[in-house]
């Protein structure tokens, strides 16, 4: 106390109380604002903040559903599901991923295909979500991981159950294969419905029954801590998982339609004609849908690409290609229904010219057939028999014809992607200011020219005729099981069409025709009919690659390989109550008749009579000349 | 009990000291997710903490009195210090480090201020004059500024809030009050643009917490969440889904209230508050029937500390307050303030116990 300042201690003691008072007002003030906040928060927002507690604590988990099996239809399997162990990283949990990376490497193996496929994994996914690194980890390596697990972040080892397809390339071009779903597809998908999938069908049957394999996805409620590690589950959803298939398909018919096409690139296809259920679908080369599935890296998928085999084109659903003589069991209807008599003759003296022109339409037998009415015409495949045909009917009645038999337009085949072909079109190419030539007419009339077909269209057309008139829809499903009950419900028969306005009578004649191409005298398929235990019909076709000229010949051995000619055979068996109509193209094969036709023998063998006659084979072609 | 009181213990505080440490044991426990090795630790803690009491409760005013200029001068020295060359954590310059054991100097100041503010107006007759007043402004604002620098805004709240209520009970002038308050809105401004982004950013998610509920906000909301979530009667015991999940940053320190709110609910902050409440008033009694300026100062004082430690950590875990680290007395986890805390109220028990009865 300094000198001479005098305290009031009395004043002093006074004022503090005072001052006391007021502090421990505002104290109490305070601490009652504070417990309203409290009540605020505790009482009024009470539900509002328990439901955001429990949202951070419970999140919904996805469990995907299990995929649907296809099976072939004697219940053979052609895509199935199987769990493998892979190695995943999540991205945003990776403190250092080069790190992570190089000491992963040293517990399991990552070859530079892993890593690769990784990193672009890497590239082009978001962060949070997780990527696989390596699948099919053996039971070695995940032991060796597991151990060791706890000193990184975000790497997990999962069992997965992945699409698999145990017949390997067989059929691939009617089963397709799934893949990782990418960008644009996650743009047109419902996110809710994949919730927790990864992948989906990408071609074929996978593609196009997305729906059906797909099933329901299941969810888990799991509770959860702030770094987004399960704790425990609360409730559970089950998936439901997808449902099977089962393809009319016959994985014994299949296999040998790519045996016997063989290293050749070709096509067979064969359905019931009554249904239009396809039996055999073939497209050689074929590949190994496998390595799809989890995203095939790029120098593999760079060599099926551009192979020049074109292993990737679906030869079955997207060739197109020119009839060639097939085209003739379509329009010996038409000149039927054109009324031309069956019985009139015409003279083929091995050329046809149109009038006032010099050029000359060769018939395949330069010595010409003689005089030939519209049986012998067909049998013996008589170009110019359907060269006067053309010219008498005109390019439009042809084209509508033809349109009448499904050509020019997709047959509505349950596969996504279907090529239409085409039929001749001179309207459009006046437009383009190209005049149509008359030439360009006569050769429709033997399937050259601006008439191209798909294989599936001419099996499909064939069947209209050994149905007696009526084309079915092709279709590769018959049946869906409900994988639960095991109740499998067939799918509602494909729908009919009519192909025309043909009388049963034209029908028979026709078929009586193509029944002798194959059975008859001089009939150009009579390798496959001699010895054969059922009747067939058929129609075997040449179709040029090479544009020969007037002086030329062609001469298949000196053609290269790659411009010789097709080989095409449609036949449909047996005759009096059809069960098979096929369709074979051999590309550059040569002649229908030595090359493709035993493949369709083989395959009507195997369907009608259970086993395949060891006698037929498919001749490799020669300097042959019949077509 | 006369024994304690021969001890000077005050009864009532002492008890009421005892059921904080008996909530802050069973809080720290369910809060760090029942780890028995934290439990340990934070027994000592209490034990070292009440040991403290015990010996400053010994200590009497008088010697007190003497020692309050030193400890001031002291601190001053050790926050410039920290400033120079402290541990540099989670950027913030804070701690120093003396042989292995390392501690806040600020914490210090939380006790040395009141004591030097005491000291000072039981030196001059009160109320006291403007110039009186300024002095003991800048006694005030040195070590505030100091721990400012640091930065420790938290800290620097709580002792400039001390000496303020220190000023005030010395019986400033209303006139002065009102110009200090229109000095404030002034300075706003300007404190502002020195505040660090962090500090800045954590004022402004104060306003609105759901703006950035990943960044900023995050604290506030989930602690906001915890409390909410417990609702009247709380979800139980060990029950705290926001700590036990990891949801609540700093659940055991400076969030600890908010488990405390979920797992006790309303009725439970009732019962804490009620504890808290009677202790400042313990406090205030205290203060009131101190027999001298310093005593009844430093009593006032201190009493004050320990409600803005308690009314700034309540406020900030429930969003009416920034986030600024300042720990809930005597029950959240950690060292330093237990100590600080509880040789403040030795002190109090010193003051009260060692009156004179014929006084």
């Amino acid at each position: 106390m300094r000198a001479g300042e005098i305290r009031d201690h009395l004043r002093e003691s006074r004022l503090f109380g005072a001052r006391l008072t007021i502090v421990a007002s505002v104290v109490v003030a305070l601490t009652g604002l504070l417990f309203l906040r409290l009540a605020y928060i505790q009482i009024v927002n009470y539900r509002h903040f328990a439901t955001l507690s429990q949202e951070n604590r419970v999140k919904p988990v996805p469990i995907p559903p299990v995929r649907g099996t296809i099976y072939d239809r004697n219940g053979v399997v052609l895509a199935q599901n199987y769990p493998v162990l892979t190695l995943e990283i999540v991205p945003d949990q990776v403190d250092d991923m080069g790190e992570l990376l190089k000491e992963l490497g040293k517990i399991v193996t990552l070859n530079e295909r892993d890593l690769k496929l990784f990193a672009k994994q890497l590239r082009e996914r978001p962060r949070f979500e997780s990527l696989t690194l390596r699948t099919h980890l053996t039971d070695e390596e995940a032991a060796r991981f597991a151990l060791v697990r706890h000193r990184w972040n975000g790497a997990e080892l999962r069992a997965r159950l992945q699409r698999h397809y145990p017949q390997g390339a067989l059929a691939v071009h009617a089963i397709g294969y799934v893949g990782r779903i990418n960008e644009e597809e996650a743009d047109n998908i419902d996110r809710n419905t994949y919730r927790g999938t990864q992948h989906i069908g990408k071609l074929g049957i996978e593609q196009s029954y997305e729906d059906t394999l797909l099933g329901t996805v299941g969810f888990e409620k799991v509770e959860t801590d702030a770094h987004g590690r399960a704790i425990r589950v609360l409730e559970r959803i089950a998936p439901v998982a997808g449902r099977h298939l089962h393809l009319s398909l016959d994985a014994r018919m299949q296999a040998i339609a790519e045996q016997a096409i063989g290293t050749f690139k070709g096509v067979a296809v064969a359905m019931d004609p009554k249904t239009g259920a396809v039996l055999a679908f073939a497209s050689n080369p074929t590949y190994d849908p496998n390595p799809f599935v989890n995203g095939i890296d790029t120098d593999s998928y760079t060599a099926l690409r551009e192979s020049k085999d074109k292993p990737l084109l679906n030869r079955a659903l997207n060739g197109q290609y020119a009839p060639g003589s097939t085209i003739k069991s379509f329009l010996g209807l038409a000149a039927l229904d054109a009324g031309e008599n069956p019985a009139k003759q015409i003279t083929c003296p091995g050329w046809y010219a149109l009038p006032g022109s010099s050029h000359h339409f060769r018939c395949w037998k330069k010595a010409g057939h003689g005089t030939v009415d519209l049986h012998t015409a067909v049998v013996q495949s008589c170009d110019v028999y359907f060269y006067k045909l053309a010219v008498t009917l005109g390019i439009e009645r042809l084209n509508s014809y033809l349109a009448g038999f499904g050509f020019g337009s997709p047959t509505g085949v349950d596969i996504r992607g279907e090529s239409k072909g085409a039929l001749p079109q001179p309207d459009a190419k006046q437009r383009r200011g190209q005049p149509w030539q008359p030439g360009e007419t006569v050769i429709t009339g033997i399937g050259q020219g601006a008439v191209l077909v798909t294989p599936l269209q001419l099996a499909t057309a064939l069947s209209g005729i050994a149905n007696r008139g009526l084309r079915p829809q092709p279709r590769l499903v018959q049946a869906i099981e409900d994988p639960a009950t095991h109740a499998r419900t067939p799918l509602p028969p494909s729908p009919m069409q009519s192909s025309g306005a043909y009388t049963p009578e034209q029908i028979e004649i026709m078929v009586h025709n193509l029944t002798d191409v194959v059975n008859g005298e001089g009939g150009t398929a009579r390798s496959i009919g001699w010895n054969a235990p059922y009747k067939i019909a058929g129609k075997t076709g040449t179709a040029q690659v090479k544009g020969v000229g007037q002086a030329e010949s062609y001469v298949e051995s000196r053609t290269a390989e790659h411009l010789r000619d097709h080989a095409l055979f449609i036949a449909f068996a047996p005759v009096d109550d059809p069960q098979i109509a096929v369709a074979v193209i051999v590309e550059n094969g040569g002649h229908g008749g030595s090359v493709a036709a035993p493949i369709a023998r083989k395959l009507m063998d195997q369907y009608l009579i259970g086993s395949v006659n060891p006698a037929i084979k498919v001749v490799v072609p020669n300097s042959g000349d019949a077509d | 009990m006369k024994r304690l009181q021969r001890w000077h213990i005050d009864i009532p505080l002492f008890y009421a000291l005892l059921a904080l440490a008996g909530i802050s044991l069973l809080m720290v426990y369910s809060a760090s997710a029942e780890n028995l090795t934290v439990l340990v630790k934070h027994v000592v803690r209490l034990f070292v903490g009440f040991g403290i009491l015990f010996m400053v409760s010994q200590i009497r005013p008088e010697v007190l009195r003497r020692l309050a200029p030193i400890l001031f001068g002291v601190g001053v020295l050790l926050l410039i210090a920290v400033l120079g060359f402290g541990i540099v954590l989670k950027g913030a310059r804070r701690w120093l480090g003396v042989g292995g054991v390392s501690f806040q100097p600020a914490e210090v100041m939380k006790l040395a201020l009141p004591m030097m503010l005491a000291w000072y107006f039981a030196r001059v007759p009160l109320p006291p004059n403007l110039r009186q007043l300024a002095l003991a402004g800048l006694i005030t604002l040195v070590p505030v500024a100091l721990i400012a620098k640091q930065p420790d805004l938290g800290t620097a709240i709580l002792v400039l809030g001390s000496g303020f209520a220190m000023l005030f009970l010395a019986g400033m002038y209303w006139r002065i009050l009102a110009a200090l308050a229109a000095l404030v809105a002034v300075a706003v401004p300007y404190v502002w643009t020195h505040l660090h982004g962090y500090q800045q950013k954590r004022i402004l998610t104060l306003l609105d917490p759901a703006s950035d509920p990943l960044g900023a906000g995050y604290h506030t909301l989930q602690g906001m969440i915890a409390i909410g979530s417990g609702g009247f009667f709380g979800k139980g015991w060990l029950n705290s889904s926001q700590a036990h999940l990891d949801y609540l940053p700093e659940s055991s320190t400076d969030f600890i209230f908010a488990v405390f709110a979920e797992e006790f609910g309303l009725l439970g902050i009732l019962v804490l508050l009620g504890i808290y409440l009677f202790i400042v008033y313990r406090g205030f009694l205290i203060a009131w029937l101190a027999q001298d300026s310093f005593t009844r100062m430093l009593a006032g004082g201190l009493t004050l500390v320990f409600f803005f430690y308690f009314f700034v950590n309540v406020g900030m875990v429930s969003g009416i307050l920034p986030v600024v680290g300042v720990p809930l007395p005597l029950i959240s986890y950690g060292g330093t303030a237990v100590v600080t805390l509880m040789a403040a109220f030795g002190m109090l028990m010193s003051i009260h116990t060692h009156r004179k009865m014929t006084g």
